[in-house]
């Protein structure tokens, strides 16, 4: 192991290009996994920053918003149920907004919701034709005290404060009143007008946890309720953006495992003969196998730390909201994880070379 | 003197000794009933032509390959019936080598490339460290001690190959063709090397040879003919 250690600081020259073609690796790794982060939380933030244990909507909407219409006797049955503790009205309307200072093309997307329960991050519904802004839309030149004309009838939105990561279906958050939502709703999208007490969807606060879920499907006809999880799930896109993406990674990955196995066997054919002559002198093939296993390992640790220093710059360097690039201590950590196995299983493939090397071939030269 | 066993037993009893390989359908027989007694602190030459069988021979003694009948008792411990494990432990302890082309480390200096072998065996640290600077002393290389290999000459590279070899002590040492890469003044002086060295501590070493000059340094010379030895 000390041999192996003492080589790669030795003789770096060796490894400098392995180095580079895996540190490339891990940077498209870590980049891909930080957009596919960023896709998500811009698709689902809405939703995560509920603080409840189910959302509501009505049995045909298929879990959206727009489709879902909750009346309020519904809402009274599930405010009876047992462990029902708390229910708010949530609803949204995804729009174009104007934002001072900005062309009349350059509309910023903007989902104004109309809520009761706050969700976690964002404070109590501000005042009538107030809204809370997600900061992506600081990207759009959006500013506090700003007023906002949302929609086609322009209705105008007073911007009182920034939340976080509220984003939905990539589209910037406006958090208001439900009064409020339920005005730029009629006049925006006259086709999905809601009287007075009726909601789009409702969200539910137990005692019981995610299981209130089940309890409402099972005590309310014509409603689907789902755990916070399953309503993340089930947002269109979700699922199909995680498993494409998770395609691209794995195939990275595999990319990596053959780099590393294929440099690892180039260098084992180059060593032979040292290695023979180490066989000879008393090396088991499992000391000289581990210090090939070190040497991937520790290669695979220098690029991943390149690379994740060099993806943390790229996302202070990008404007917040240009690109959903969202860089997390937990992503480049597990791609650096799946680099090491990468690194362990492609330098096994060695190991039958090894394993092969004769020491007798140190003799008669 | 390094004390080893008694003076009267043999560093090496090879007794018709037999290796066959297989080669297809067909036999070859490397070496045909070879019998070779060396002595506690004997220097036996091997001198026989290419293909004759030395390195086999060799090979065979030093615990690299088993053969295919036949006894091999190195000092008191016979390996004839060792496996890959224990002929490894075996070569750790009681064999040293010398090879033809020098196969230092190229990534370790003198002295690393001494202590190598307390790396790979018996891990002893301290009494290792202490004993590669007295073998670079005793070679004329402790100036040289921080050097790689790529700094070094070649008859400087070949006593450094000679320290390693004797790091762990052993009761016999193989030289293969070890002049060979050396022009005859250098050849001459590594041969004088090798003969105090061994003398010094005891150790008994077979010289693998094809150049008759070499012999004049061993106490015998043993010639190979086509597997078959003859004193």
């Amino acid at each position: 192991m000390r041999l192996a250690i003492k080589e790669l600081i030795r003789q770096p020259g060796r490894f400098v290009t392995a180095a580079i073609i895996l540190t490339l690796i891990a940077i498209l790794l870590m980049f891909l996994g930080g957009l596919l982060d960023g896709l998500i939380r811009s698709a689902t933030g809405a939703v995560r920053a509920q603080q409840a244990d189910a959302i509501v909507y009505s049995e045909d909407a298929q879990a959206s918003f727009l489709r879902s219409r909750i009346e309020p006797d519904v809402r009274a049955s599930i405010e009876a149920i047992d462990g029902v503790e708390e229910v708010g009205g949530l609803g949204v309307v995804q729009l174009g907004a104007r934002v001072p200072g900005n062309g009349p093309r350059d509309l910023a997307n903007v989902g104004v919701w109309g809520y009761e329960l706050a969700p976690d991050g964002v404070p109590e519904p501000p005042g009538p034709g107030e809204a809370w802004a997600d900061e992506v839309l600081k990207a759009d030149g959006v500013e506090i005290g700003d007023e906002l004309l949302v929609g086609p009838s322009r209705s105008p939105l007073v911007i009182v404060g920034w939340v976080e990561d509220t984003s939905f279906n990539g589209q910037g958050g406006l958090w208001a009143d439900v009064d409020t939502w339920r005005a730029v709703l009629s006049e925006n999208r006259p086709d999905a007008v809601l009287a007075d007490g009726v909601f789009q969807s409702l969200v539910v606060r137990s005692s019981g946890g995610d299981a209130v879920a089940a309890s409402i499907n099972g005590a309310v006809d014509g409603v689907e309720a789902l755990t916070i999880d399953d309503a993340i799930d089930a947002i269109p896109g979700v699922t199909e953006q995680q498993t494409t993406f998770n395609q691209i990674l794995g195939v990275t990955v595999v990319i990596a495992l053959v780099v590393i196995a294929l440099f690892f066997a180039l260098l084992t054919v180059e060593r032979t003969a040292l290695y023979g002559v180490l066989k000879a002198i008393g090396a088991r093939s499992r000391t000289i196998f581990a210090g090939l296993v070190t040497q991937a390992v520790v290669l695979t640790l220098i690029a991943a730390c390149i690379a994740g220093a060099a993806v943390v710059v790229l996302d202070l360097l990008i404007p917040p909201g240009a690109i959903p690039l969202y860089i997390s201590a937990s992503r480049i950590v597990t791609s650096t994880v799946l680099l090491l196995v990468a690194a362990v299983i492609g330098s096994a493939f060695s190991l039958r070379r090894v394993l092969r090397v004769d020491p007798a071939s140190a003799l008669g030269g | 003197m390094t004390a080893h066993a008694s003076e009267a037993t043999p560093a090496l009893q090879m007794a018709d000794i037999r290796k066959v390989y297989r080669m297809g359908d067909n036999e070859v027989v490397a070496l045909d009933h070879a019998s070779l007694t060396v002595g506690a602190d004997e220097i036996v030459a091997l001198v026989g032509p290419s293909g004759s069988g030395k390195t086999t021979l060799c090979s065979i003694a030093g615990g690299i390959l088993s053969a295919t009948s036949g006894t091999v008792t190195v000092g008191t411990e016979e390996i004839s019936g060792y496996g890959d494990k224990e002929l490894t432990t075996f070569r750790q302890n009681q064999v040293g080598f010398v090879f033809q082309s020098v196969n230092l480390v190229p990534f370790l200096n003198a002295r690393e490339n001494l202590l190598v072998v307390d790396e790979l065996g018996r891990r002893e640290g301290k009494p290792a460290r202490d004993r590669a600077d007295r073998l670079l002393d005793e070679l004329g290389l402790a100036d040289r001690a921080k050097n790689l290999p790529s700094q070094l000459s070649g008859g400087q590279k070949q006593r450094v190959a000679i320290g390693r070899a004797l790091m762990n002590e052993p009761r016999l040492v193989l030289f293969d063709e070890p002049t060979s890469a050396l022009d005859t003044e250098l050849g001459g002086q590594v041969m004088e090397l090798i003969q105090s060295e061994m003398k010094a501590r005891g150790t008994a070493a077979i010289v693998v040879t094809h150049d008759e000059r070499i012999t004049e340094y061993c106490d015998r010379t043993v010639r190979i003919t086509d597997g078959v030895l003859a004193a």
